[in-house]
């Protein structure tokens, strides 16, 4: 019963505060859940933060971290979502020694396959940004990797997800119940 | 500064006052009705000492002797009253040392705010003198925290400290407040806090859970209550009362939930958990409808989760939400406040009887008072039994003390033979487990309740892990009943170690000092009890005396608590012996 481990998307809309982020990591890492990845960001209301924290987990556990995460009291919302439910990305950036360019000419290739973008060139170093899924992301730093790669960072994934979230209606209600 | 007003009579102020950050503090207390709090001095926290001193007359501080004492003092004050204690301390070691109550309040839910004093802001993160950061330390157990670093912040923080404390499910808040902060000032103006937008602390209760519930209620032929904390905090006392007896449920109650409904109460067939009643631990595994009343299933209550109650329907009453599902699949959650819950469910019901099932209990508590309880409350071996003292204490208190109690078999002994009257009445740590609880939270509820009777019975063990409180018994002259049952042993990890560590009892025997003499040395009369003709006697005086007594029980040294569920084993594997 909902005991399959699957890849999660936590979403959470919280106030504004420093410590919240403590106060979220602390419920993940009280119960040896590691953390796939986190990313912290405004969100589409004003004053209103969102974490998008990636998890393996069985649905059954999450919907008690939700819980846990919406017990919080400048937690507005949390919420769980599998992968089908959201449009999600990641992004990363190499940094690549400038003369592969002119030494390796397929690297040229990759580039342009992969639909990467170039951020700068100069005389030392080039660097790429790449946004897609995990594999598109994985198979460039493959091809990339046979030519040396000087740098290589990868952040969290953002998701938005397919359905409405009614996070402004519930802001809204209390609003209203308040004046 | 302003200090003119200190000596005013307060009121909320209505219109802006200029005044400093401390004084804020101070007039935001009176604006919540605080009349005592607890605390203990140190540099960060000076500034608001010295407003405590000019308004001395309007609130009441409590020196406590360790900042551990004044956490659970707080707690003490509201446990018994249902108002929110405070607690007040320096930054660094005065903050962590309240650590210990807060985590106690939190996992009790227990409304407690604690304030402690910061260094400047200018210094925040450098290492300063006394620095620590209590918002980090806390976090994971408190309701809330929150620092202050500007004089303006106070009203509004202070406000939502108490709104939060108190509201919903209740727990401990923390507020540091850095010293800028408290000694430049600000405009003044209180407003107590309604609501804050990202918190709900009472979920809507869905009609459709309400018949969905009383459906399985009316139709079960061996319906069973469990009522935990949640009836107390909710106030429903009485609603849960009306519940049991239209419907006829046999109903049990967690540590927490005791006094809730009266001992003597039919319907009311006494503790769940690991040494808990017979009956009602035997009989969660044959009941069909279970109903979980503001309890929350935890390890200590239901044993082997693979086996608790499995043949049952589970109908879960809580205000969190995070607690339904959380250890016990549930048919029908009804989520809202106790109160409210329960009044509505009430004219759904059937009026039923179920005597044979009520009968059940009856027998099974037979079976336990001839094996265990007829030992326990009225021996005829050698060596006095906890059991007995307590027996004593009904006696002479008629059951309407409030009976806090510290941690191990004492405990367990005091929660399964205290016979309460009234509600809020048992006051003990129940989710921590916090040896050093009993006597600081006695002078709470001595101080928040004066005429009622308030009888700590403690460990020799625990005793010594909060004595130094005797200092504030006799200072704030708290007529505070103190029993210690002296068993020389740290006696019920003894007991483990008896049972399951083939009696190889590591640092679990104690040599202790004389406490009567060191009761006497606060100016405590006390007497020490060493045979059974002594008792009834000893208990009589202690009751009888207007002040603050000691006594001390030295009772058999190897004694068990039975029944006693082992770590792990169903509720329906009970060892009686
Ligand atoms: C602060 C703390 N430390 C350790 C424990 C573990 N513990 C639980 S009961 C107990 C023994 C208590 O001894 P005593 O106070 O003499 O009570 P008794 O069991 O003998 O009645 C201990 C050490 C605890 N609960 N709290
Ligand atoms: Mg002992």
């Amino acid at each position: 019963m909902n005991e399959e481990i699957k890849t999660l998307t936590i979403s959470i809309y919280t106030e504004n505060n420093i410590g919240l982020l403590n106060r979220i990591s602390a419920i993940f890492q009280r119960r040896h859940i590691n953390i796939e990845s986190l990313t912290t960001s405004q969100s589409e209301i004003e004053g209103v933060n969102r974490f998008v924290i990636v998890v393996n987990m069985a649905e059954a556990q999450a919907k008690k971290i939700v819980g846990q995460l919406e017990k919080q009291v400048e937690v507005i919302r949390a919420y769980y979502h599998k992968d089908e439910e959201t449009i999600y990305t990641e992004s990363c950036m190499f940094k690549v020694r400038s003369a592969l360019l002119f030494e390796e000419p397929q690297i040229q290739n990759i580039i342009k396959d992969s639909n990467a973008r170039i951020v700068t060139v100069n005389k030392e170093f080039f660097v790429l940004e790449k946004s897609g899924k995990r594999n598109e992301i994985e198979s460039l730093y493959r091809d990339l990797n046979v030519f040396g790669i000087m740098q290589f960072v990868r952040a969290g994934r953002i998701a938005v997800t397919k359905d409405e979230m009614k996070v402004t209606e519930m802001l809204q209600a209390f609003n209203n119940h308040n004046n | 500064m302003n200090t003119q007003t200190a000596n005013k009579k307060q009121e909320v102020a209505e219109e802006t006052m200029r005044i400093t950050g401390s004084e804020a503090i101070i007039r935001c207390l009176l604006a919540e009705g605080v009349d005592i709090l607890y605390g203990y001095p140190g540099g960060a926290i000076m500034p608001v000492y010295d407003e405590l001193y000019k308004f001395r007359d309007q609130i009441h501080h409590v020196l406590t002797r360790h900042e551990q004492g004044a956490a659970h003092a707080a707690q003490g004050y509201a446990r018994i009253s249902g108002r929110v204690g405070v607690a007040i301390a320096t930054s660094g070691p005065g903050a962590t040392n309240l650590i210990t109550g807060i985590a106690d309040a939190q996992i009790d839910s227990t409304p407690m705010v604690c304030i402690t004093g910061q260094v400047f802001s200018h210094l925040l993160g450098t290492d300063a003198f006394q620095e620590t950061d209590i918002i980090g330390i806390s976090t994971p157990v408190t309701k809330w925290n929150h620092q202050i670093t500007k004089a303006a912040d106070i009203p509004e923080v202070l406000a939502k400290a108490f709104y939060i404390a108190k509201s919903g499910r209740p727990g401990p808040v923390l507020i540091d407040i850095t010293k800028d902060a408290q000694v430049s000032e600000l405009d003044f103006k209180y407003e107590k806090c309604t609501g804050v937008r990202s918190y709900i602390p009472i979920p809507k209760t869905k009609p459709e859970s309400l018949s969905a519930a009383a459906e399985l209620i009316n139709s079960a032929k061996k319906p069973f209550i469990i009522w935990g904390q949640g009836v107390i905090l909710g106030q429903a006392e009485n609603e849960l009362k009306a519940v049991m007896e239209k419907a006829g449920i046999p109903s049990a109650w967690t540590i927490l939930g005791a006094s809730a409904i009266p001992t003597s109460h039919n319907l009311n067939v006494g503790m769940v958990g690991m040494h808990g009643n017979y009956a009602p631990n035997m009989l969660t595994n044959e009941c069909d409808v279970l109903i979980a009343i503001g309890m929350r299933f935890d390890d200590r209550v239901t044993g082997s989760l693979n086996t608790y109650a499995k043949q049952a329907k589970i109908i879960h009453f809580d205000i969190d939400p995070a607690e339904i599902d959380k250890n016990v699949k549930t048919d029908v959650a009804v989520l809202g406040d106790s109160k409210d819950s329960l009044a509505r469910l009430l004219p759904l019901l059937n009026e039923n009887k179920h005597a044979d099932w009520l009968q059940k209990f009856k027998d099974l508590y037979a079976i336990e008072f001839d094996k265990v309880i007829k030992g326990d409350i009225s021996p005829v071996k050698e060596g006095l039994t906890m059991g007995e003292v307590l027996k004593q204490i009904n006696i002479e208190t008629k059951g309407d003390a409030a009976i806090v109690s510290d941690v191990g078999q004492h405990q367990m002994i005091a929660c399964r033979y205290a016979e309460f009257t009234t509600t809020k009445s048992n006051i003990t740590s129940g989710g921590l487990g916090t040896m050093g609880f009993a006597l600081p939270a006695a002078i709470g509820a001595k101080m928040a309740a004066p005429e009622r009777e308030v009888v700590a019975i403690i460990g020799d063990g625990g005793y010594q892990m909060n004595i130094q409180e005797l200092g504030t018994i006799f200072q704030q002259k708290a007529a505070v009943k103190i029993v210690v049952l002296n068993n020389e042993f740290l006696g019920m990890v003894r007991q483990w170690q008896q049972l399951f560590f083939d009696k190889r009892y590591a640092s679990t025997e104690m040599t202790n000092p004389d406490f009567v003499t060191i009761a006497k040395g606060y100016h405590i009369a006390g007497k020490r009890v060493t045979k059974r003709e002594e008792l009834a006697d000893a208990v009589k005086e202690m009751i009888a005396s207007k002040e603050s007594y000691f006594l001390e029980v030295c009772v058999e040294k190897e004694g068990n608590v039975f029944p006693m569920i082992p770590t792990g084993a169903s509720v329906s594997e009970v060892r009686l012996s």
